[in-house]
């Protein structure tokens, strides 16, 4: 009986039970030491998050009050004190002029991007191009306004506002045709099937059913021009009073005073500079939050 | 009853008509501005710049002596600058951005995903002079122990070593550092997007077969979205060697070619943010030629890097 061999399939090393089991604990322990690095990766960008927002409002909150929101910069850098105010009317007359300028113009774009062009060559340019012209850099588009408008008609808020456009312009070009993408196709055609025109569906069934997520999305970039510096510095200038032109005159923003503000040796100086990241962070996240709201609440989901 | 249509409505005049064909030519010149305003950006820059460019050659690119003085201006340790500083971001970055999106797609139950992504995307709401001010009066001022005892330890190291000479708290290092915080959501984003995009089917296949997590997302999901994943990389980069004035405060703002990652340098947006209001004449056309090159390089990098991010998208659109 013990004469008979059963041949047997073996590998050459002797795989046994054991083995097999400790071969899988050390992968499983691999794939949880990975996951915790994965986990670890979340805490490493929450670390310079908290330091960032936790050193502004603890150096913004002693320097803020009614006098650094409404009064004039000091023109002594070295002077300890309030005043912002020009600051804060400067940022939100020339953010907000942006906006009026590139959210029509944005959201016309969009229009064409997902209703006209129908996957044609010149849309799928200008979709490529917008793409790619959220990346310019806001140092080069600052001087692109120097040369064609500044240089013409001097440094003044509106250039600021050109600027801050052109920024604006692809993001919210790119944000609003994936809002459009999102209204479902039969409420064209139903509004199409009642003979509406196409401008028609489009201003009063497709606009509206995407508004909230457009809105969303212009606010956010509404959110990002307005802690743009570069193009203040080139194309506003600088002042220490408050100029409701934006026409004529220099001006200034938030953006620009913190940034001349660093480089100051001075301790009123930097207190200025940190009241103004804290006025100007809390304008950036007020905006992002009520973006946020909407698209909670409102918006056309995936 | 009437039920002939009433034909003075906007539907059926020639009015209407008149309205719905300007309508659309109305989105066709928004989508064109798109095309002008590059277009006339890269000419008009350009043509500014021609002064200095004409009279510098290639020396503009390839001398590292900016005396505007003498009116000599050879860009090279900015260009050497912005690639060092945002070389170091982009390393920095991307692990940590992979990490969050696989980790926000692949490991934490759907509810945890949006708080997450809440939490990152936060940090890009935080505008780029706020970080340059955190890191000239805060950040710069506590690493500079840390960078010290980073040159005791590696210095000494035979090649690698010289990368860890002395230095200050504002040079690349710190540049690329925030750089890295600020990139970090950019590429967090995309690359989750393309992460999303992997079939489950795949996944589901990688666990039947006895794969643990990590293996199913090394052996599936990775491979599949890698092409995706060197596009954000790419994004993330682009952005980087545009960002002006984080580094403008940050990196030390001296015309340096130096091996040491803690040595002070300069980068290209940075010198023209922080030379432009005393700069005149041919100064001016020579930081213009700066904004130049650093418009044709980050053109250039966003070009190749959103066709790579549109090919990976269709693919998978194509599969699924």
């Amino acid at each position: 009986m013990a004469a008979m061999s059963i041949p047997l399939i073996r590998t050459s090393d002797e795989l046994t039970l054991e083995d097999l089991t400790a071969k899988r604990t050390r992968r499983s322990l691999v794939s949880s030491l990975m996951t915790v690095l994965m986990g670890l990766s979340v805490v490493a960008v929450t670390i310079p998050l908290g330091a960032v927002l936790y050193t502004v409002v603890s150096k913004g909150a002693s320097v803020l009050s009614a006098d650094f929101v409404t009064k004039d910069i000091p023109i002594v850098t070295r002077q300890v004190g309030p005043g912002m105010g020009p600051a804060i009317v400067g940022t939100l007359l020339i953010t907000l002029v942006a906006a009026f300028m590139a959210v029509p113009v944005g959201i016309l774009g969009a229009v064409y991007l997902n209703e006209y062009s129908a996957g044609g060559r010149f849309g799928k340019l200008v979709r490529f191009m917008a793409t790619v012209m959220t990346g310019v850099p806001s140092v080069v588009m600052g001087l692109f306004v120097y040369i064609t408008y500044t240089l013409r008609y001097k440094q003044n808020a509106f250039g600021g506002s050109l600027a801050l456009s052109f920024l604006m312009l692809p993001i919210i070009i790119r944000s609003t045709e994936e809002m459009l993408k999102l209204v479902p196709s039969n409420l064209r055609e139903a509004s199409a099937a009642m003979g509406s025109r196409k401008s028609r569906t489009i201003l009063t069934v497709v606009l509206p059913a995407a508004l909230p997520g457009v809105v969303s999305g212009c606010l956010l970039a509404v959110a990002r021009a307005a802690g743009e510096t570069a193009p203040i510095l080139f194309v506003v200038g600088a002042t220490n009073t408050v100029n409701a032109n934006m026409f004529n005159g220099v001006n200034t923003a938030l953006s620009a005073q913190i940034f001349t503000n660093a480089q100051q040796p001075f301790v009123g100086a930097q207190q200025r500079a940190w009241g103004a990241a804290l006025t100007l962070l809390t304008l950036a996240f007020a905006i992002t939050l009520v973006a946020r709201l909407i698209t909670a609440r409102f918006a056309l989901k995936r | 009853m009437n039920t002939n249509p009433d034909f003075r409505t906007p539907e059926f005049s020639a009015r209407g008509r008149r309205a719905d064909s300007l309508f659309r030519y109305a989105t066709i010149a928004a989508g064109a501005i798109v095309l002008l305003v590059l277009g006339a950006v890269a000419f008009t820059t350009t043509k500014r710049a021609w002064p200095a460019l004409d009279s510098m050659g290639l020396d503009f690119f390839t001398s590292d002596r900016w005396a505007p003085n003498e009116k000599f201006f050879g860009a090279r340790s900015f260009i050497y600058g912005s690639l060092v500083a945002s070389t170091i971001a982009v390393v920095l970055a991307i692990p940590v951005s992979i990490g969050i999106a696989l980790f926000t797609t692949q490991v934490v139950p759907a509810r945890w995903r949006r708080p997450i992504v809440y939490l990152v995307d936060l940090l890009a709401v935080v505008p780029s002079v706020v970080f340059g001010l955190w890191g000239i009066l805060v950040f710069a001022k506590h690493v500079d122990g840390f960078y010290g005892f980073l040159h005791d330890v590696l210095g000494p190291i035979p090649v690698v070593g010289d990368l860890f000479g002395e230095g200050s708290g504002r040079g690349y290092m710190t540049a690329g550092i925030i750089l890295a915080i600020m990139i970090t959501p950019i590429i967090t984003s995309l690359a989750r997007e393309v992460i999303d995009t992997c079939p489950p089917a795949d996944r589901e296949g990688a666990y039947a077969l006895g794969a643990t997590r990590w293996e199913m997302i090394r052996g599936t999901v990775l491979p599949y979205s890698k092409g995706g994943l060197v596009g954000a990389v790419m994004l993330g980069l682009g952005r980087a060697m545009g960002e002006t004035i984080a580094v403008a405060l940050v990196i030390g703002s001296t015309a340096n070619i130096s091996a040491n990652l803690f040595a002070s340098g300069d980068a290209l947006p940075a010198r023209i943010a922080n030379e432009w209001g005393e700069a005149e004449g041919t100064w001016r056309a020579a930081l213009i030629g700066l904004a130049v090159t650093l418009f044709a390089v980050t053109i250039l990098v966003n070009l190749a890097a959103t066709a790579v991010v549109n090919r990976s998208l269709a693919k998978s659109q194509g599969t699924r």
